[in-house]
C-alpha cells in the first residue's frame, strides 16, 4: 500500500492512572467512587458542553429559525396566556405580563429539568453500554442543555421588562446566587430521578403528572397577592418547595424586597435535595449500567 | 506497561422485568444453574462468576466459548462498563473497549461531530481533535461522509468509523467484540494491520471471537469460557484443540495458515 492513511499510527497516547473497579464493599468505598464520578464529569467539561449545544443543534437542524423556535415559541404563550389570564384575573397587564414571563420561563425550566432528568440515564444508553465514562456527565448535560434553553427563553423577559419600561431594582442582584442554587438543584434532581427513572421504568410518566399537578397548584400563573382575600391555603404557598424556589428568583426581579422566609425555605429544600441525591447517587451508581 | 487484573470478579443481572417470581419458580430448576439469588433474595442471573486473571503487555487473548457464556460481560467488566458484585478489577493503562456497534455514537450526528465528541472525551484540544478527525476519516476511508448523519452510514462504514475511533486515540488496552469482522477484506487488513502495530507496542489485545481461524492467527493466549466460569486458559493451540471438535480445529488451522500464507506473498 503507497499510502496508509492513519497508518503513522496513534495521534496520542492514552495514558492514566491504574483505575481500580471493586463492587464496593463498604459505604465509604462507594462514595468516593461517586466522588470520583463528579470529579470526571467536571474534568469533561468540554465534553458536557459540546453534548449540550449539539443536543439543542440537533433539535433544530434543517429549521428555519433554528434555535430562536424556543424563544419564539415562549413569547407567543406568554403573549396569549398574559392577555387572556390579565382579564380572568381582573389585573392590570401591565404588572401582570413581567410576572407571568418571569414565571413560565422558570417553570418551563423546572418542567423539562423534572422530565428530562427521569430520563438522562435511560436515554444514554448507548454511550453507557460503550465506554467507562462518568455516570453524572448524563445528568450534567441535561442541566447545561436546559441553562441553554433557558438563556434563549431569558430573552422573552428582557423585551416583556422593556416594553413596559420595568428597570430592575438593584437586589436583583440576589438573582446571582439564586440562578447558582437553582443549578445545584437542577443537578441534584437529575441525579436523584435518573437513578430512580433508570431502575423504575414508571418513574417519568409519574414525574411528569405530579409537575403538572405542581404547575397549577403554584403561585407560577397566579400570585397569591392576587387570591389571598379568597383564603388560598397557606400550605400552597407557604411550604411549597417550587414557591420558594420561584420567589428568589422573580421577587427581587419585580423590584420586591429581599426575602428572607423565601431563601430560608429554599436553602432549606435544597440542603435535603442534595443531600438525598448524595445518598441516592453512591448508593445506586454502580448499579445504573445494569438497570439501562 | 499495560495491565490488567481481574480478580474473583462476579457480575450478575437482577431479572427485575417480567414476572421474575413466577419466573423464579418455572426456571430456578433449570438444568442451566445460571440462576441464582442475591443477599436480599432478589432474581438474579450469574453472568459472569468468580472469574480471576491477569494480562500483561504483548498479550493478545482471545475469549471463546458458546453464545451467552459471558464473553461479553466480562469484556465489559474489564472496560469498567459494569462493575462487578464482588471482587475487583484493576485497569492500568489507557483502555479502549470496541464492544457496540454504534460505539456510543449518537446516529443523528455527523460524522465530524462525533469524532469531536470522542476527541472531547479523551481529553484532546482543538487542534488535535481536528487531526483527529483528518485521521479517522483517511483511515475509515468516508472523507466525502464526514458532514452526513451517520445514521446515513451503512453498517460497514459505521464499522470503520467506530474502529478507526477506537484506535486513533492509541489505547493500551483493547477490547474487541467479534463485530469488527463485519468490515470487507480491504478493511479488515488494515485494520489488522494497525492492530498488529499496536500490539508490537507491548500492548494488549482482547477479542472475543466465534471465528476460530481470526483467534488463531490474531491471538497468543486464548480463555475459553463456560457457563460464566473458566474452563481453559492457555496458548491458542492448547485450548482450541480442546474446545473445537478434531475436524474444525483442523479446518480453523488450515485456513490460518493460508491466509498468513496469503499475507506473506
Amino acid at each position: 500500500m503507497a499510502t496508509e492513511p492513519g497508518m503513522k499510527g496513534a495521534l496520542v497516547d492514552g495514558a492514566s492512572a491504574p483505575i481500580v473497579v471493586s463492587h464496593g464493599a463498604n459505604w465509604r468505598e462507594r462514595a468516593r467512587m461517586a466522588a470520583n464520578d463528579l470529579a470526571e464529569t467536571r474534568q469533561l467539561w468540554p465534553l458536557v458542553w459540546t453534548l449540550s449545544l449539539l443536543d439543542i443543534r440537533l433539535r433544530y437542524r434543517g429549521s428555519l429559525l433554528g434555535p430562536f423556535w424556543l424563544t419564539l415559541s415562549t413569547a407567543i404563550m406568554i403573549a396569549a396566556i398574559g392577555f387572556v389570564y390579565s382579564h380572568l384575573f381582573h389585573s392590570d397587564i401591565a404588572s401582570y405580563l413581567p410576572f407571568l414571563s418571569i414565571s413560565l420561563v422558570f417553570w418551563n425550566f423546572i418542567s423539562a429539568i423534572t422530565a428530562e432528568g427521569s430520563i438522562c440515564f435511560t436515554q444514554s444508553e448507548g454511550m453507557i453500554r460503550a465506554m467507562r465514562m462518568p455516570l453524572s456527565l448524563h445528568a450534567a448535560r441535561v442541566v447545561m442543555r436546559n441553562i441553554l434553553v433557558l438563556a434563549h427563553n431569558i430573552v422573552v423577559i428582557v423585551v416583556v421588562f422593556a416594553i413596559f419600561r420595568i428597570v430592575p431594582s438593584a437586589a436583583s442582584f440576589s438573582i446571582l446566587p439564586a440562578c447558582g442554587l437553582w443549578v445545584v438543584d437542577a443537578m441534584a434532581v437529575c441525579l436523584i430521578l435518573g437513578v430512580f427513572g433508570a431502575r423504575f421504568r414508571d418513574i417519568p410518566p409519574i414525574v411528569a403528572s405530579i409537575v403538572q399537578i405542581a404547575f397549577y397548584v403554584t403561585p407560577v400563573m397566579w400570585s397569591p397577592v392576587m387570591l389571598m382575600h379568597r383564603g388560598i391555603s397557606a400550605i400552597l404557598v407557604k411550604w411549597n418547595p417550587f414557591f420558594a424556589l420561584l420567589e428568589i428568583m422573580r421577587g427581587p426581579l419585580l423590584g420586591h424586597a429581599l426575602e428572607p422566609t423565601a431563601w430560608a425555605m429554599a436553602l432549606g429544600y435544597s440542603a435535603a435535595l442534595v443531600l438525598l441525591a448524595g445518598l441516592v447517587f453512591i448508593h445506586a451508581r454502580p448499579r445504573i449500567a445494569y438497570w439501562i | 506497561m499495560a495491565h490488567l487484573r481481574i480478580d474473583r470478579v462476579s457480575v450478575a443481572f437482577p431479572l427485575y422485568h417480567g414476572e421474575s417470581r413466577s419466573l423464579k419458580k418455572t426456571v430456578l430448576a433449570a438444568a442451566t444453574g445460571r440462576l441464582g439469588e442475591d443477599r436480599k433474595h432478589r432474581l438474579v442471573v450469574e453472568a459472569v462468576r468468580d472469574v480471576s486473571f491477569s494480562l500483561h503487555s504483548g498479550e493478545r487473548v482471545g475469549f471463546v466459548g458458546a453464545n451467552g457464556a459471558g464473553k461479553t460481560t466480562i469484556l465489559r467488566a474489564m472496560a469498567g462498563i459494569y462493575e462487578p458484585m464482588a471482587g475487583s478489577i484493576t485497569i492500568d493503562g489507557a483502555i479502549t473497549a470496541l464492544l457496540d456497534q454504534s460505539q456510543g455514537m449518537n446516529f443523528d450526528l455527523t460524522g465530524r461531530e462525533n469524532i469531536r465528541l470522542r476527541g472531547l472525551f479523551s481529553g484532546l484540544g482543538a487542534a488535535q481533535i481536528r487531526q483527529l478527525q483528518i485521521d479517522v476519516a483517511a483511515f475509515a476511508g468516508l472523507e466525502q461522509f464526514l458532514e452526513l448523519p451517520v445514521r446515513t452510514y451503512s453498517s460497514g462504514m459505521v464499522v470503520r468509523l467506530g474502529f478507526a475511533l477506537a484506535t486513533a486515540i492509541r489505547p493500551q488496552i483493547l477490547l474487541m467484540d467479534e463485530w469488527i469482522l463485519a468490515g470487507d477484506a480491504a478493511f479488515l487488513d488494515r485494520a489488522r494491520h494497525r492492530l498488529e502495530t499496536m500490539v508490537r507496542g507491548a500492548e494488549i489485545l482482547v477479542l472475543s471471537s466465534h471465528s476460530t481461524d481470526i483467534i488463531l492467527q490474531w491471538c497468543n493466549r486464548v480463555i475459553w469460557m463456560d457457563d460464566g466460569e473458566i474452563r481453559a486458559d492457555g496458548t491458542p493451540d492448547e485450548v482450541l484443540a480442546a474446545y473445537l471438535p478434531p475436524e474444525q480445529f483442523a479446518a480453523a488451522k488450515l485456513a490460518a495458515d493460508n491466509s498468513e500464507r496469503l499475507r506473506h506473498v
